[in-house]
């Protein structure tokens, strides 16, 4: 068992503006099963979804024993879901470093539309703020540097590249770019 | 949806990509019409020689879409696409490498595959990349086992301690999950922990200082020693600072509490916390403070300070955090947050109703009798505009507030009866009317006023169930008012208005008034009379039933009106044994309804009191078990009584929990439950005959007293046939000396004739033989004698019994694992009832006192403190003091430790 003082997040979701699921990660036993998970995101976007709060703001709402923190930005729904004796500000805290690390990842345009096409890098960014339940960073620009991998080259130096591969891998980031 | 809801292999993706279809709603999506089948195909290129990066990592993402829609791979698929993905170590791209790492976590391989990808994993470790090694740290330490963290412990050693912030991070966090199982092999780097803890990286030194404690958690000293350095070396990371903040509440909390006016220790850290600079540290050192047990008001002050300006923040978070834990210092401490009843009332119209609905509980908790009238103006607009979830807790908060303040009934009553007239779903109506009625007994001018709001409700009400049990209490009430014969028309509307349910309840209710008010006897007559041609049979029954006895349309004086279920005090299950035995004889005679033992009938209104009660002030703990005990008890009383020969014995004292003689899978099984009366012991035998190819006949127990002198054979009981697969019971009856705790061992005999059955025509066997069957033998201890039985107050008789009966003594109890354990076995074995909730231990206490209760056979009470303390090695010892009536008792209840 884990050290309960310990802070944990239970789980962490992606909704789009109908609550269906676009990324979710659960870090408890008890969402174990693909049913119970999505009935508790249809009662989290029930009980959420109706908001009067401004957009964009951090609202936070509690039921069924759980503390949940939960941010609307266009037509994407964040949130994190703690248990209900987790330090809210602790959860907020790491709210704020998703959603700040998915808007730096798709360069501000933060809607179904491009997470979808981007799909890796938020998960990527899940990947990189809770391991396990665990905090493991909540820093964005932190968190959105360690998803590109920026600082690790490519091992082969751009000299060392033959022709084809240097004109492959501009294309590449040709074509990344036109995407984004 | 309904149908994938229900199967817990079947994805999400399938039902949402039909509605999508069906809303036709082709809003672009990379993964539009994704299948599992496709994707794993494409996964193959995994393979190919020539690797197209790009191309790999969006197959890759489609995978990871996939399992995170709730599809699931079988093993094999499973295995195929690890084994390619492990090709892409190869791999030069860092961004596929770094999707590769991610799949790995998720596309769980078995055991013996992981073998495959260690090697690579190994090589990133030491790769010269932050970030490879960051990585490769994280998935094998997600997935080895202790033979390879063995191997690879070196390298997670020096990753403790790695300039990079990405790989000590990487390290900390997995090892705070290789603790359950591996906390050896990470002890062993506790010097390297200890020099992250330092680190200049926020984050390194939050998980360093989480691991240090968490390797350190079941040492007292040791944590001591870790709070004590961390708040000398002052720790920089808001979050490892709030971390601090738990372990000092956790050694505030085990310390023993400092005597009265002294300051305990650590407060003065946890009160400089509330000045730091992050709201997270503030907030929690403020919660650390509010949660101290016994705080006093001086304490709370400067936390509840805080607190209040986090109340009027901007951010929803904040004012909720701190709304949170000022309601739950009201529970305790009202007096300390009333400074903040102003900023509350501003919140009463908070944008987040969660907020507004735990700001109105905390005001209703703090508000004084003069603030009621203007709290309940405010509160009506609120009301309109919340969920029922949060309309529930509000009006449980007002019967509290009703409770507390009986003279304010007129206005709260008014505006409990003003939202029951407000649209609302079952539970909210059912949680008001639940206050009404619970006010109503508690408040008797409160009476006639709640009933008249009760009777317009159920003029419009659409839920039976709530119309059935309102009905049923103005039949009980009303008639006992000043004018019953205003009731009557709201009760007879409901005749020829509603469902049958609700006709046939108000049907009884209205027979009540004509029992007990002998001027509206005439009236309620005919009112009844239109029943007898009501379309529903369970109506009609009952209007013939009631003017049967009201005496008919003529007037006479009715005979037996006690039978219009005034006083059915009689248990239903009692009732519905009685019948059923009844029907097994042959019902021959008339049934009598004296019969049916009337005990157990407790009194449900007590019951509903104090359960009204524990819901009001928020109480969370069990309520007394008594009631549960309740229908065994009452069973075992029915079965006594239908042996004649225990009638005189009186009052039964105690029935103990049933005893097994026999083994299991045995020809027969017994089962011995004994009964303890003041001068005599009954043991019940329930006997089943577990072989079919024989029935037993004439069976009884016979009984060797040898090692009971003091008991006398009164009776034996046979069980004059015993079946197969029937349980009956056989009896034995002894006397004793009465009011004595006599003890002795019984060695028991089953005796029987046994009868072969023919399998081939199921014909028994005309002679038989006897058969004697040994059974284990029974105990009766001084335990057995013992009651559990409440006090209300445990000092105060405490200090009522005689201190001359007192005797102590101490007592090793050897080594437990926990205090909470002794505890639980010391009661067990006095089998007394445990008062004040002493039989809970503190978590980490190292000593406690339990008090308990209970009566002895012959009524005589016995009081008894215990006090536990256990030390570093879990050595128990304890100090049982006993107060009763004489020296004797007090005496009996030690010698019950000491054979235990």
């Amino acid at each position: 068992m884990i050290d309960p003082t310990i802070p944990r997040v239970s789980s962490m979701l992606l909704l789009d503006a109908e609550g269906k699921r676009i990324a979710v990660k659960y870090y408890t036993p008890e969402w174990s099963t693909v049913p119970a998970q999505s009935t508790f995101e249809k009662s989290v976007f029930a009980k959420t979804s109706r908001t009067t709060a401004a957009r964009g703001e951090v609202d936070i709402t509690l039921f069924d024993e759980v503390v949940v923190v939960f941010k609307f930005i266009g037509d994407l729904m964040f949130y994190i879901v703690g248990t209900q004796d987790e330090n809210e500000l602790i959860l907020s805290q790491v709210l704020t470093g998703f959603c700040e690390a998915i808007s730096l990842l798709l360069r501000g345009a933060v809607e179904k539309k491009t997470v979808l096409e981007n799909l890796d890098l938020v998960l990527l960014a899940m990947d990189e703020i809770i391991d396990g339940g665990l905090i493991l960073e909540t820093d964005s620009t932190t968190i959105a540097s360690r998803v590109t991998m920026r600082g690790a080259e490519n091992e082969t130096p751009l000299a060392e590249q033959t022709l084809s591969q240097a004109f492959a891998s501009a294309k590449e980031q040709i074509a990344r770019s036109l995407l984004k | 949806m309904a149908s994938t809801a229900q199967d817990p292999s079947a994805p999400l993706l399938r039902g949402d990509k039909k509605e999508e279809d069906r809303d036709d709603e082709t809003e672009f999506s990379p993964f539009f019409g994704i299948e599992k089948g496709l994707v794993l195909q494409e996964a193959r290129i995994f393979n190919s020689p020539h690797i197209d990066a790009r191309r790999c990592q969006q197959v890759i993402t489609k995978l990871l879409y996939l399992l995170c829609q709730g599809e699931t791979f079988s093993k094999k698929e499973a295995s195929e696409v690890f084994f390619s993905v492990t090709k892409l170590f190869q791999n030069k791209d860092s961004n596929l490498r770094r999707m590769v790492y991610l799949v790995i976590k998720d596309v769980c391989p078995s055991a013996d595959e992981v073998i495959i990808i260690t090697s690579s994993l190994m090589k990133d470790m030491n790769s010269k990349t932050d970030l490879y090694r960051a990585n490769a740290i994280r998935v094998l330490c997600s997935i080895l086992d202790s033979q390879l963290l063995g191997q690879i412990e070196r390298y997670l050693k020096q990753g403790i301690v790695d300039k990079s912030p990405v790989v000590s991070s990487a390290v900390l966090v997995s090892a705070v999950h290789l603790l359950e199982g591996n906390s050896e092999i990470v002890k062993r780097w506790t010097n390297e922990i200890q020099e992250a803890q330092h680190s200049t990286h926020s984050m390194v030194q939050f998980h360093a200082v989480a691991l240090l404690h968490a390797l350190r958690a079941n040492d007292r000293l040791a944590v001591s020693k870790l709070v004590s350095d961390l708040i000398k070396s002052s720790v920089r990371s808001p979050l490892a600072q709030c971390l601090l903040v738990r372990y000092v509440a956790q050694v505030i909390a085990e310390s023993t509490a400092a005597p009265t006016g002294e300051t305990r220790p650590f407060y003065d850290f946890l009160e400089s916390c509330l000045r730091h600079k992050a709201e997270m540290v503030i907030f929690e050192a403020a919660r650390a403070i509010c949660n101290m047990r016994n705080v006093t008001l001086r304490e709370l002050l400067p936390a509840v300070t805080v607190l209040q300006l986090f109340l009027s923040s901007s951010k929803p978070v904040l004012r909720f955090a701190a709304v949170r834990n000022i309601n739950k210092v009201a529970q305790t401490n009202p007096g300390a947050v009333v400074n903040c009843n102003l900023d509350m009332e501003a919140l009463i119209s908070d944008s987040n109703r969660s907020i507004a609905t735990l700001a109105i509980t905390t005001l209703l908790k703090t508000s004084t009798e003069g603030s009621v009238e203007r709290l309940l103006k405010q509160m009506t607009s609120f009301m309109s505009d919340i969920p029922d979830e949060f309309k529930i807790v509000v009006v449980e908060a007002i019967r509290t507030l009703c409770l507390k303040f009986p003279q304010k009934y007129r206005a709260l009553m008014n505006f409990l009866s003003n939202v029951l007239r407000e649209d609302g779903g079952f539970d909210f109506k059912k949680a008001i009317v639940d206050s009404v009625l619970i006010l109503i007994r508690e408040i008797p001018e409160a009476k006639e006023p709640g009933l008249a709001h009760l009777c317009e409700f159920i003029e419009d009400c659409e839920f039976t169930y709530l119309s059935t049990q309102i009905l049923h209490l103005l039949g009980l009430e009303g008639p006992k008012t000043k004018e019953p014969a205003k009731y009557i028309r709201y009760i007879y509307n409901r005749i020829i208005l509603e469902n049958a349910t609700v006709r046939a309840a108000a049907v009884s209710s209205l027979a009540k008034y004509g029992a007990l008010v002998p001027e509206l006897r005439p009236r309620i007559s005919i009112l009844l009379q239109r029943a007898l041609h009501d379309n529903d049979d369970e109506v009609r029954d009952r209007a013939t039933l009631y003017l049967r006895e009201l005496g008919g349309l003529n007037g006479s004086t009715p005979s037996q009106t006690d039978y219009i279920d005034l006083n059915w005090t009689l248990p239903n299950k009692n009732l519905e044994t009685c019948l059923r035995q009844y029907l097994e004889n042959g019902a021959t005679q008339p049934f009598d309804l004296a019969v049916v033992p009337a005990a157990a009938a407790e009194k449900p209104r007590v019951d509903l009191a104090t359960k009204g009660k524990g819901a009001s002030t928020m109480a969370n703990g069990p309520t007394p078990s008594s009631t549960k005990q309740e229908p065994a008890a009452a069973d075992y009383t029915s079965q006594l009584r239908a042996i004649p020969q225990f009638a005189m014995y009186g009052e039964l004292f105690k029935s103990c929990a049933a005893q097994q003689l026999t083994e299991e899978e045995t020809e027969y099984s017994i089962l011995c439950i004994k009964h303890i009366f003041d001068a005599h012991v009954v043991f019940q035998f329930d006997c089943t005959n577990t072989v079919q190819e024989q029935v037993l006949q004439d069976v009884n127990v016979i009984i060797d007293l040898a090692e009971a002198e003091e008991f006398e054979e009164e009776v034996l009981v046979p069980l004059a046939r015993m079946a197969y697969g029937d349980v009956g019971q056989c009896w034995a009856a002894f006397s004793k000396p009465a009011g004595a705790l006599t003890t002795g061992r019984f060695v028991n005999t089953l005796r029987s004739r046994v009868k072969e059955i023919d399998p081939s025509t199921g014909e028994e066997e005309e002679e038989g033989y006897e058969d004697d069957y040994q059974l284990e033998d029974l105990e009766l201890a001084a335990a057995d004698y013992i009651k559990a039985e409440a006090v209300s107050n445990f000092r105060n008789a405490w200090e009522a019994a005689e201190a001359e009966s007192e005797m102590t003594d101490d007592y090793g109890l050897g080594v437990k694992d926990s205090l909470q354990d002794a505890v639980e076995a010391v009661i067990a074995i006095l089998g007394l009832r445990a008062c004040e909730g002493s039989d809970a231990v503190p978590p980490n206490a190292r000593s406690h006192t339990v008090l308990l209760s209970g009566l002895l056979v012959g009524g005589v009470q016995v009081l008894v403190r215990m006090m536990f303390g256990i030390d570093m090695t879990r050595n128990v010892a304890m100090k049982l003091v006993v107060r009763s009536d004489c020296m004797e008792t007090s005496e009996a209840i030690h010698y019950i430790i000491q054979n235990a």
